[in-house]
This record gives C-alpha cells, sequence and structure tokens, in this order.
C-alpha cells in the first residue's frame, strides 16, 4: 500500500488528533473559555484555614454589603441534602459545625468580579476553635481513625510458606501524594434554564454523577439538570468525583439569583481544595527461596483517604488487587484499611490505588534480590503467572491470556538488556561518583470498574438525510483520544469517513446515566455501545440500500462513503444516496446503543471473585544515572513494550504509553506534596510542586505495541490503555536502586524511598557508602 | 497622561482607563475574547500563558521571544509588537508551529498546547540553536502532563531554526522599550526615558518602587491580588541594559536580561553561564534581569553565588552619582539590600579571573529546570605555581538568610595545597559557615551535604577526573574554566 492509499477503514490505522489542529490555533474551548453569557457573576470559595476546628459562628452580613457581591451562601441555604460524597454521604457541600480539613469549603461568595468576591471572601465572618488535628496515616492508625472496614484476600498457607522461607524479610513501603496538575483547574458554568431547571458546563469525568450531586443537593428531578462536558484540559482522575462541589457551589447560585454563574478555582485553590493520589504505608512480610522464588507475602496496605471516603475503598480494593503484579502468589495475605486523616479527600488518579499496590510487590521484588545478589530481573521472571496452578491470583480470579512472558522476552531481546547491565556495571566500577543503573519491570493491570455494576455505557448517533452523521456517546474527553477513537469505530461500522462523522460534546441529555470515563474504560464501553448503535443503524439501512442496488441485503456493503455489492463492487451508490432515500421512506436514521460488560463480579466480604474482564500488559526498561554528591538523577533511555490488543488508532495509543510513562515518573521522582505540622500545603503551585518538565523525559525513548495481539471479547481486538502504562515508571525506581546499590556492598538492601527526589536519592547512596 | 498603545496581533490598540497593573493574559482573556492564551499558574511556572512580544533591544533589530502574559503588565507592552496564539494562521494557511504539533500528535488534552505554540513559535526564527540544550532550555517552561514531551521534541526538532521568510519575519518592525507616564484607577507607571526624568520621578514619587522585567513584582499582583500604586520602569533607559568587555572584564547592565546575560557570556563567562543556562526557562529569562535578580536578595537567587565568587562589583546609581559596592557586601540581610532610597543598580562588575584561577558555579534543585534553587555555589582558587591556594572565594546561596560567603571553609583552604586533604578540611568548616533551614526544598542536613559535596565535585572537576563528577546537564557542555587560565 502506498502512503496516499486510503485504507479501507480507519481501524487500527495511524490518526491525527481529533482536536489536535484546534488545539493548536486557541479555537478549542475549555469552559472558561465561553464567551461571558449575559449577567455572569462569579464565584469564590470561603475555605477553612484549619485542618480541623470547631465552628462557633458564621455571619456573611458584613460580605454581602461589598460593593459587587450579590450573595453569600451557607450550608442553610442549600435547599436540598447538603452532601457532595459520591458513594458516602460523609462530605458536606459546605461545612456546619466543624471544618475537617485546611481548605474545606464553608461558604461561596457570589460576585460581579473576582475582585469582588475576594473583597466579599474577606469580609465572611467564621469563628472557629481549632481541635487537635490528624495530619499522618501514622497518627491515624494510633488513634484508630478509620474510612473503611478490613478488606482481606487470602489464599494458600502464609505461615507455613514463611516458615519454609530461606530468605524472610520483612519491610515497610511507602509511597507519597500526587496532585493530578491538570493544566485546567476545576470549573463549571452554570446557567439557569425556565421552570427552574439548569444548564452546567462542567470540566467533568463524571457529567452523570455531577447531574446526580446537583439535583440533590438543589433538591431537583435529575431531568432538570442537564451536564454538559466541551472538554477537559486534563482529567487523570482528579474530576472523576471532585468537579462536583464546584459544580454544586455555581449550580445553587444560578438556581437561587436566576443569572448564570461561574465557580473557577485559580491554581492555588485547586492545589489546596482537592484530593491527591492517595499516600500508601504498606509493611509486609516475605519469603523468598534461595533462588528468588517467593514464596510467601503478608501484607498489610493503609490509605490515606483525607478527611472523608471518597472513592477511598474502591481505591485500595485496586491496590490490593495489584499487589501481585504480574507475580504468582502461592501463598499470599492481603489485608486493607483506609486511614481517616484531616487532608483533602484523597481520590481517583490514573491507575486508582494499582501504581500503589504494584509499587509495594515491586519493591519486594527488587529488595529480595539485593538480598539475595541476583539480578532482578531473573527474580522477577520467575515469579511470573504462569500455566496452572501458577495462574490464580490472591482474590482468586484465573489469570487467562497471561502475556506477560512474551512482553518480557520480546523487550529484554529488542532492549539489549543483558549486555546493557553488564556494561552499566561495568561502567559503576570505574566511576566513583557518577553511576548508572538498568532494571527491567513488569505491569499487569485489571481492566474493568471493580464496582461491576458501573461496567455498562451507552451512545447515541444521528444520521442526517445528507449522509453526515453526530455521534453521542458517554465518555468525556480530556485529552486521552477517546473521541478520536469513537470516531474510527463509527466510520468502520457506517462504511464513511470520520470527517463526515462530528463527536458531539457529551452530555446527560443525550446519552443518560454514564459511569465516569475512568477506570481506563472509556473505549471499551464506550466503542461497543457506539458500534452497537452504528449496526443498528446499518441494518435498518441495508434493506434500503438493497432496493436501491437491486440486490440482495446479503449482499450489501458499507465501506469508503459508498455503499455496494460485495458480489459487483461496481455496483455502487454513494452512502448519502442511501441515506436520502431512507430518510424518504420514513426510516428512523437515529439509534441508541448500550453494552454492559459480561460476567464480571467481586465479593468483598470474602475476598474473591472475577472483578476484571481481562489484564493489560507491559514492561519497561529504563537506565539512569545519578550523581552520588547531589542525588540529582536523569533517564538515559527507557524502552517499552506494552500491550494495547489490536490498537484501535495507534497514534494515540502510543502517546497515552508515552504520556503515562512520564506521569508515573514525576509520582516516583520529582513531585512531592508536602503539608506542614498545621496541615496546611506547603506545594501548592508549580513554583514549589514540580511535575516532569520537557527535560526529564529521557533523551532516547523508544516506545513500541506488542504485535499481533488481538484481545478476545474486547471492542475490535483493543485493548484499554488509559492507567496501565504509568506504571511501567516503575522500572526507574528499579534502576535508581541499581543506582545507589552500586555504592555500597553488594547483598545489602538498598533503603531508597518515594519519591526518589534528589535528596531521597542522595540519603540512599550516603546509607549505601556506609553499608 | 500618556495612554496605553501597542500593537496587538497586527492591530494598534489602545487603553487609557485600565489598571496599570493589569497583566497582559487577562487582558487578552477578558477584555479582547482571546481565550486561546491559557492561565496555568499565573506565576510564570507553567508557560500556559506564552505569548510573542517583539521589539528591538540593545541596538539590535526586533525579533520575537516568548514570554509569560501572566506576569506581564500592560505598560511592559507599550509601543511593542504582540502576538497571541491566534493570530498564526494566515490566509496562507496553518503557521508551521502549528502543524508541526497536530502532525507530531504534540497535543492530548490542549491545555497547554497554544503556550507550548508559542514557545515554538520563537523557537522558529531563532538563528542561535546551535547545541541541543537549546532545545530543552527553549521548552522547559512549557508544562505538558499528558504527552511526556516526546512528540513535542519532535514537532520542535521538524521546525526549530527554520528562519521561514513570513509575515512575521519580514519587515518586522518594532522600536525598542518607550517612555510612558501613564496613570489611571489611582495607580502610576512611568517608564522615563532618561536619568533626569527618573530623578524627578523618583524625587516626586519617593515611595515608588523600581520595576523592569516583572517576573518577580508581577506575582505580587497574580499571587496576593496586591495593588502596587507606584511603579518606576527601567526598562527604556537602555544604557542600563548594556553587556561590555573590557581588557579588566566584564560588565552586565542592570537591565540587561538573563537570556542576554547567557548570550554574552557563553563564552566570555562560562563559569557564569553554567548558572544562567538553568537559571530558568526561556519565558522568564526574556524578563528577568539581572538587576531584578539581585535586588530582589533572595537568599535562593541564581546569580549571586557565581557573581560573589568571582568578585563581582556592585556599581550604584543616584542623581549624587555612581558608587561600586562589593556584591559581598550588598546584601545586608533577608530580602535588604545596601540601596539607598532613590538609588538603583546600575551594573555588575566582573573582573577578568586571571590566569591561575578556577572557578565555576552550581546549582541544585528538585527538578533540573525551571525549579528555584535548593543549594546553589560559586567556588573560585586561584593557586600559586606550586599549587598553593592563594585566593578562595566560596559563596553559597539556599544556605543562609542571604547569598553569603563560606569564611571558614575559605580559611581552611588559603595556603593549603589545592588537592583532597584540603578540600575535607574546608568541608568540614563548612558547618561552622552555616546552619541552613529545612523547608519544602530541601532538609538542613541534605543542604549542609550537597554544599560540601559540590566543593567536593568541583575539586574533582579542576582535576580533569576522565568521567564527570557531576551530571552530564552540568559537565558535559561548560567545563569549567581550567589550570591553563581564564576565562575561555
Amino acid at each position: 500500500m502506498t502512503a496516499t492509499a486510503p485504507a479501507q477503514t480507519p481501524l487500527h490505522q495511524p490518526a491525527l488528533h481529533e482536536s489536535g489542529l484546534k488545539h493548536t490555533t486557541g479555537e478549542a474551548r475549555y469552559v472558561d473559555d465561553l464567551p461571558a453569557p449575559a449577567g455572569l457573576l462569579v464565584g469564590q470559595v470561603v475555605v477553612s484555614p484549619h485542618a480541623r476546628a470547631k465552628i462557633l459562628r458564621r455571619d456573611g452580613a458584613k460580605a454581602r454589603a461589598v460593593p459587587g457581591v450579590h450573595a453569600v451562601y451557607f450550608a442553610e441555604d442549600v435547599p436540598g441534602l447538603n452532601d457532595v460524597g459520591p458513594v458516602v454521604h460523609d462530605e458536606p457541600l459546605f461545612a456546619t459545625s466543624e471544618v475537617q480539613f485546611l481548605g474545606q469549603s464553608v461558604a461561596l461568595v457570589v460576585g460581579e468580579s473576582y475582585e469582588a468576591c475576594r473583597a466579599g471572601v474577606k469580609a465572611v465572618e467564621v469563628d472557629y476553635q481549632p481541635l487537635p488535628a490528624i495530619l499522618t496515616i501514622e497518627a491515624a492508625e494510633s488513634a484508630g481513625a478509620w474510612l473503611s472496614e478490613p478488606h482481606v484476600m487470602e489464599r494458600g498457607d502464609v505461615a507455613l510458606g514463611l516458615r519454609s522461607a530461606a530468605l524472610r524479610f520483612s519491610g515497610e513501603v511507602r509511597t507519597g501524594a500526587q496532585d493530578h496538575f491538570y493544566l485546567e483547574t476545576q470549573v463549571t458554568l452554570a446557567l439557569p434554564e425556565e421552570g427552574g431547571s439548569l444548564r452546567l458546563l462542567s470540566s467533568t469525568q463524571h457529567p452523570s454523577e455531577v447531574q446526580a450531586i446537583v439535583a440533590h443537593v438543589l433538591h431537583l428531578g435529575r431531568h432538570q439538570v442537564t451536564v454538559e462536558v466541551p472538554r477537559m484540559g486534563g482529567g487523570f482522575g482528579g474530576k472523576e468525583t471532585q468537579a462536583a462541589p464546584f459544580a454544586a457551589m455555581a449550580a445553587l447560585a444560578a438556581l437561587k439569583l436566576q443569572r448564570p454563574v461561574k465557580v473557577w478555582l485559580n491554581r492555588d485553590q485547586d492545589m489546596v481544595q482537592t484530593g491527591k493520589r492517595h499516600p500508601f504505608r504498606c509493611r509486609f512480610e516475605a519469603g523468598f527461596s534461595p533462588d528468588g522464588a517467593l514464596l510467601a507475602l503478608d501484607a498489610f496496605l493503609v490509605a490515606d483517604g483525607g478527611f472523608s471516603t471518597d472513592l477511598s475503598k474502591a481505591i485500595l480494593d485496586r491496590g490490593m488487587f495489584h499487589s501481585d503484579n504480574a507475580y504468582f502468589l502461592p501463598n499470599v495475605r492481603l489485608k486493607g484499611l483506609v486511614a481517616k486523616t484531616n487532608l483533602p479527600s484523597n481520590t481517583a488518579f490514573r491507575g486508582f490505588g494499582g501504581p500503589q499496590g504494584m509499587a509495594l510487590i515491586e519493591d519486594v521484588m527488587s529488595r529480595a534480590a539485593e538480598r539475595l545478589g541476583l539480578d532482578p530481573a531473573k527474580v522477577r521472571a520467575r515469579n511470573f503467572y504462569g500455566p496452572a496452578p501458577r495462574n490464580v491470583t490472591p482474590y482468586h480470579q484465573e489469570v487467562k491470556d497471561c502475556r506477560i512472558e512474551r512482553v518480557w522476552q520480546e523487550l529484554l531481546a529488542s532492549s539489549d538488556y543483558a549486555a546493557r547491565r553488564a556494561a552499566v556495571d561495568a561502567f559503576n566500577r570505574g566511576s566513583p561518583w557518577l553511576k548508572r543503573g538498568l532494571a527491567i519491570t513488569p505491569v499487569k493491570f485489571g481492566i474493568s470498574f471493580t464496582t461491576s455494576f458501573l461496567n455498562q455505557a451507552g451512545a447515541y448517533v444521528v444520521l442526517y438525510a445528507d449522509g453526515t452523521a453526530q455521534l453521542n456517546h458517554g465518555g468525556t474527553e480530556m485529552g486521552q483520544g477517546l473521541h478520536t477513537k469513537m470516531l474510527a469505530i463509527a466510520a468502520h461500522e457506517l462504511g464513511i469517513a470520520p470527517e463526515r462523522i462530528r463527536a458531539m460534546t457529551t452530555a446527560t441529555d443525550k446519552v443518560p446515566n454514564t459511569s465516569a470515563t475512568a477506570a481506563s474504560s472509556g473505549s471499551d464501553l464506550n466503542g461497543q455501545a457506539v458500534k452497537q448503535a452504528c449496526e443498528t443503524l446499518r441494518q435498518r439501512l441495508t434493506p434500503v440500500a438493497a432496493q436501491l442496488l437491486q440486490v440482495s441485503e446479503a449482499e450489501v456493503t458499507f465501506a469508503q462513503g459508498r455503499v455496494f455489492s460485495s458480489a459487483r463492487p461496481e455496483v455502487a451508490v454513494p452512502f448519502e444516496k442511501v441515506t436520502q432515500e431512507a430518510y424518504l421512506k420514513q426510516v428512523s436514521l437515529s439509534a441508541a446503543g448500550y453494552y454492559r460488560t459480561p460476567d464480571i463480579s467481586y465479593d468483598r466480604a470474602k475476598g474473591r471473585g472475577k472483578p476484571f474482564h481481562y489484564f493489560a500488559y507491559g514492561a519497561a526498561v529504563s537506565e539512569v544515572e545519578l550523581s552520588g554528591l547531589t542525588g540529582e538523577h536523569r533517564l538515559r533511555r527507557v524502552d517499552i513494550l506494552h500491550d494495547v490488543g489490536a490498537s484501535l488508532v495507534p497514534t494515540i495509543d502510543l502517546g497515552q504509553v508515552e504520556g503515562g510513562f512520564i506521569q508515573g515518573l514525576g509520582w516516583l521522582t520529582c513531585e512531592e506534596v508536602l503539608f506542614d505540622d498545621k496541615g496546611f500545603l506547603r506545594t501548592h503551585s508549580p513554583d514549589t510542586y514540580k511535575i516532569p518538565a520537557f527535560g526529564d523525559a529521557p533523551a532516547d525513548f523508544r516506545v513500541k505495541l506488542l504485535e499481533g495481539a488481538p484481545q478476545p471479547d474486547v471492542i475490535h481486538g483493543s485493548k484499554a490503555v488509559g492507567e496501565p502504562p504509568l506504571m511501567l515508571a516503575l522500572s526507574a525506581v528499579a534502576a535508581l536502586r541499581h543506582a545507589v546499590g552500586s555504592f555500597g556492598r553488594a547483598g545489602a538492601e538498598v533503603e531508597l524511598s518515594m519519591p526518589c527526589t534528589p535528596e531521597a536519592v542522595l540519603r540512599a547512596v550516603e546509607r549505601a557508602r556506609a553499608s | 497622561m500618556d495612554a496605553l498603545r501597542f500593537c496587538l496581533n497586527g492591530t494598534w490598540v489602545e487603553e487609557k482607563s485600565l489598571s496599570p497593573t493589569t497583566t497582559l493574559l487577562r487582558y487578552l482573556r477578558d477584555k479582547k475574547g482571546l481565550t486561546g492564551t491559557k492561565e496555568g499558574c499565573a506565576e510564570g511556572d507553567c508557560g500556559a500563558c506564552t505569548v510573542a512580544v517583539a521589539e528591538a533591544r540593545g541596538g539590535a533589530a526586533p525579533r520575537w521571544r516568548a514570554v509569560n502574559s501572566c506576569l506581564l503588565l500592560l505598560p511592559m507592552v507599550q509601543g511593542k509588537q504582540v502576538v497571541t496564539v491566534e493570530a498564526l494562521r494566515g490566509a496562507d494557511g496553518h503557521h508551521p508551529a502549528q502543524e508541526a504539533m497536530a502532525k507530531a500528535l504534540g497535543s492530548q488534552c490542549g491545555y497547554c498546547t497554544p503556550g507550548i505554540v508559542m514557545s515554538l513559535f520563537e523557537a522558529v526564527y531563532r538563528d542561535d540553536l546551535d547545541a541541543p540544550w537549546k532545545l530543552d532550555d527553549q521548552l522547559c517552561g512549557n508544562l505538558c502532563r499528558c504527552t511526556g514531551y516526546r512528540p513535542i521534541r519532535s514537532a520542535a526538532q521538524a521546525v526549530a531554526g527554520t528562519c521561514p521568510g513570513d509575515r512575521f519575519r519580514e519587515g518586522l518592525a518594532a522600536p525598542g522599550p518607550m517612555a510612558l507616564a501613564y496613570t489611571a484607577q489611582g495607580q502610576r507607571f512611568v517608564t522615563p526615558a532618561t536619568f533626569g526624568a527618573l530623578w524627578d520621578e523618583l524625587d516626586a514619587h519617593p515611595d515608588a518602587r523600581f520595576v523592569v522585567g516583572g517576573t518577580d513584582l508581577s506575582l505580587e499582583v497574580t499571587k496576593r491580588f496586591a495593588v502596587p500604586p507606584k511603579l518606576v520602569s527601567l526598562e527604556a533607559l537602555g544604557e542600563l541594559s548594556a553587556l561590555t568587555e573590557t581588557s579588566s572584564g566584564v560588565s552586565l547592565g542592570a537591565t540587561a536580561t538573563i537570556a542576554e546575560v547567557e548570550a554574552f557570556t557563553a563564552t566570555r563567562l562560562p563559569p557564569l553561564h553554567r548558572m544562567v543556562r538553568y537559571f530558568g526557562a526561556r519565558q522568564i529569562k526574556h524578563r528577568g534581569t539581572v538587576g531584578g535578580n539581585l535586588c530582589t536578595a533572595s537568599p535562593i537567587g541564581d546569580l549571586a553565588p557565581a557573581l560573589i565568587a568571582l568578585g563581582a562589583v556592585a556599581v550604584l546609581k543616584s542623581r549624587a552619582g555612581e558608587r561600586r559596592v562589593s556584591l559581598d557586601e550588598f546584601f545586608l540581610g533577608y530580602r535588604k539590600t545596601a540601596l539607598a532610597p532613590k538609588e538603583l543598580l546600575a551594573a555588575i562588575e566582573v573582573p577578568s579571573l586571571g590566569k591561575d584561577v578556577k572557578a565555576c558555579s552550581y546549582k541544585v534543585s528538585k527538578r533540573r529546570e525551571l525549579d528555584i534553587s535548593t543549594v546553589s555555589a560559586g567556588f573560585l582558587v586561584e593557586t600559586a605555581a606550586d599549587g598553593t591556594v592563594t585566593r578562595a572565594r566560596l559563596a553559597y546561596g539556599g544556605m543562609a538568610a542571604t547569598p553569603k560567603r563560606a569564611a571558614e571553609a575559605e580559611a581552611a583552604l588559603v595556603g593549603q595545597p589545592w588537592r583532597q586533604t584540603s578540600v575535607e578540611a574546608a568541608v568540614k568548616a563548612l558547618a561552622k559557615d552555616f546552619q541552613p533551614l529545612s523547608d519544602h526544598r530541601g532538609s538542613a542536613g541534605y543542604r549542609s551535604l550537597v554544599a560540601g559535596n559540590l566543593l567536593r565535585g568541583f575539586f574533582l572537576e579542576t582535576q580533569g577526573t576522565p568521567q564527570p563528577t557531576l551530571l552530564p546537564g552540568h559537565a558535559s557542555t561548560v567545563q569549567p574554566s581550567g589550570a591553563e587560565g581564564g576565562a575561555r
């Protein structure tokens, strides 16, 4: 095929991002870019200055008198339920008698300008009586402050496994918080409509939940609230539940004042008020054979939930579901709890606990290899899932179609791992202060919402008589390329060019009762629904076309903008001829599609089930270089092989893999969320909170998608890609451990904490040198 | 009173009633509906607000520079050309920077993209991108949370330095910084064109504050929502931005931008250049100045330790005339300088290094690029023919309330041979020089350890160890000036 020849179908073909050019011209509009509607007011939130305090008095009288201020709302002004908790009702929209973290919303000031609102915020009087606060997981554990019941998964005989192990060791693994740092901060514009209804334009991954929460906060039926998402400037989980409070505030004010109201947080406000990736404190005891076979693992995982439940239980669950990563754990006991602290409510973040669980087991593998003096790659490989009986997870799901061995072998070869590892060791012997490290780590990530009923999606496809189409589906576009993929699927099914289809703003009045665009599920779920809707339309068009072409219905084929006979392709009409004819023949040209993932369930009480439809696999080799004088380090080269099945759009998937890796790298190396001893977030802007910059990406970055690996029972053989690649960055930590270890004696465990900031690395180097 | 006038996307605009501390970003979005330019942080740390500004500086022809519109106050673009992302696409199609980004899938969520396109826009017209690190430097001021940067790098490599002869290059006309006296909403912003006018303004308004690039002062506006009543910009006093080299050394004008200093020092003063390279983002380097960085007297300002080590002298100027103060004595306390009221920093003079001088500067931060120092250091050691240290100047940032010399460590070195045992003695003495603080950038223990290790690393580098002892990003591009002498 020449470069210019059109592909038969846009599926499995490279494509540009559907909004790519619009991004580059500035015409792509985000919520805060929409032209101000007449009479627009803006809101600013009054927040708690204490991590925990009793509220003695709240008074908005002086604030209401500030010029330009139109209203001040407290909890009492909420007509419905003063709560925005997505699962458990433990998160007030506005605090009433007690504040539980520094930054918690107490009131909303609405005015004509941000200046007026800021003056209003200053004039709101709130008297607090500070109370002792819990600011660390340790303090929560001591106080017995929990947001969950214990969750236990168990298989085999852990005690026996540990007793039989030649190497038995225990330890603690900590992972840090991570701010989402979506470039577009939280924002919602609420517009009053007739009859007490509302239309919201919101930057949210979960428009249906925003709709539901706004409805119950305002005591409305959901039919009175429409939520639309034009696009997001990044989400990463941070807009799954936490867009809702600010949307509810905008909606409250818009309804009461009957004027358009926008609530937008600036960067510092956003970082102070919203939750982050859950820090985990994991303690473990592990047993290994002398040749590196893991015999038993007993682990206790505690997630810092912050002040309210949010999605913490499911996040802890996913952490436990991934404490095996790609390894068969013959004897295992995992116990998990969510701690309650006086910090912002931690929330979904790409990987959803999975990275934390995987960080635990990868650290265990590294430590075992260091103690045994073995190549960590060999220790990892010998513990992979395999044929029965080595194919059962700690939660008793069978691992079918395991691809880790294939991914591993192909990557070892393509990255030239063995020779490079030897070269790194040789380099280190001749370099006293500058050391290198090389490591390979695997990823196996379970795909499905582990709350099983969420695995459903809808679509609504509209054909016009001229043969063009509008595509609505329940997923939201946050940059991940979902619309690009959905367009490819629809174009494939209808046999027309993607340019003839327009991906519409996600809206709850087009596709209702949707799940969040989360859990990497966007393409899997919505793709099936889009496919089904298009199939319905095609089935309706087929008899029309058969009659037009004077052929049998079985012969009718839709492709490349034409409808033709499969037996005699020259017998053809343009697609729009068929739609025009269908319209004249009174055939419905719009159809809904719906999909639910079959055959998944999980019993949390028993710690058993099949929570995942399938697993995604990948592996990464990272080579790092560090200075033993400053602890600074950089990635010299990264090789990735990742399994996305038969990629729907490979260029989009490649971007997800690369971007996910660097985001994971940030979490594990330079991003450090720090609160002071009063619960004040010291890292509340990019001045102090450092996400990876241009120069932090590896100079040599080789990313490949696994070839010839379609996944059965998933849309067009593809696999989910949003989250799994983030965890490939654990290879950088393993590589840093290799480099740090070369400062010390063989057989000593490296003591490297995460995030591996220069300071953490230098501390580890000093310890290694002292060993 | 003057009006604010500048050329926005090819059309002259005039404003008479806006507050002079209105940022260009807010103006574009709120007043002009140009919402392609985004606010990501309002502090110059993310680059989503990047626009390009053309002006003629230092007698050179006008050229485009990427700047953070969130830190640019409207009077700072007086008379200049401003281009935003909306104006790049013309009748002839998309700009090469736009095409390259879309083609490489350099955007995912797209929110950072307009800013990146504008940084690339500058890169397209640069003819001095002669080293790989300069591309990193060009783009490190633009954070992207989605792509992992690889496709953006591809786009940059495709178009940077291509210098097409298009409408943005041909016939580009823009004057240098212009005089302005603007008052609105009870605020005053004056840009005098002569020193006479400057002294008059200061006499009339002794409470006015100096500003040049605004990269520090504007944060008071964007972060603390302050309303500075009176500002005096030094931008139109051309002689203050001069960069000159004489037989006795170099002189850095106080209003020379960091970008200009970076270009000037590359060959003339490598020990300083090394620090300047990691100073900050390109956008900040285009606006931040030598004087601004020194006069804020921050303990973590990047220039001070390097300049102190190099024996720099501050030239202070007032109506009464000029006086010279050693930079050692310029910093009196936390954010306090030796400047008298109505006196300004005019220039920094750096003496020639001399034949037997080894000098270098270092910056350690959590992130290599676009970050503030955890610890920074400037070192200068002069040795006699027999290798005895005759002069040692060791200056640190991030270790005390001001940039400060390590007197005890210097004393431990002078008179001793330049070898490891002497260096270890000096490292030990650092404990008497500094009791650093712990903060979010680093603990006291880390700072102390790194302070000593930087000196160790400097020593190793002067020994020409076969392997670089610090990160290649530090060592592979700029070597410390070696024993064969002087600045290269």
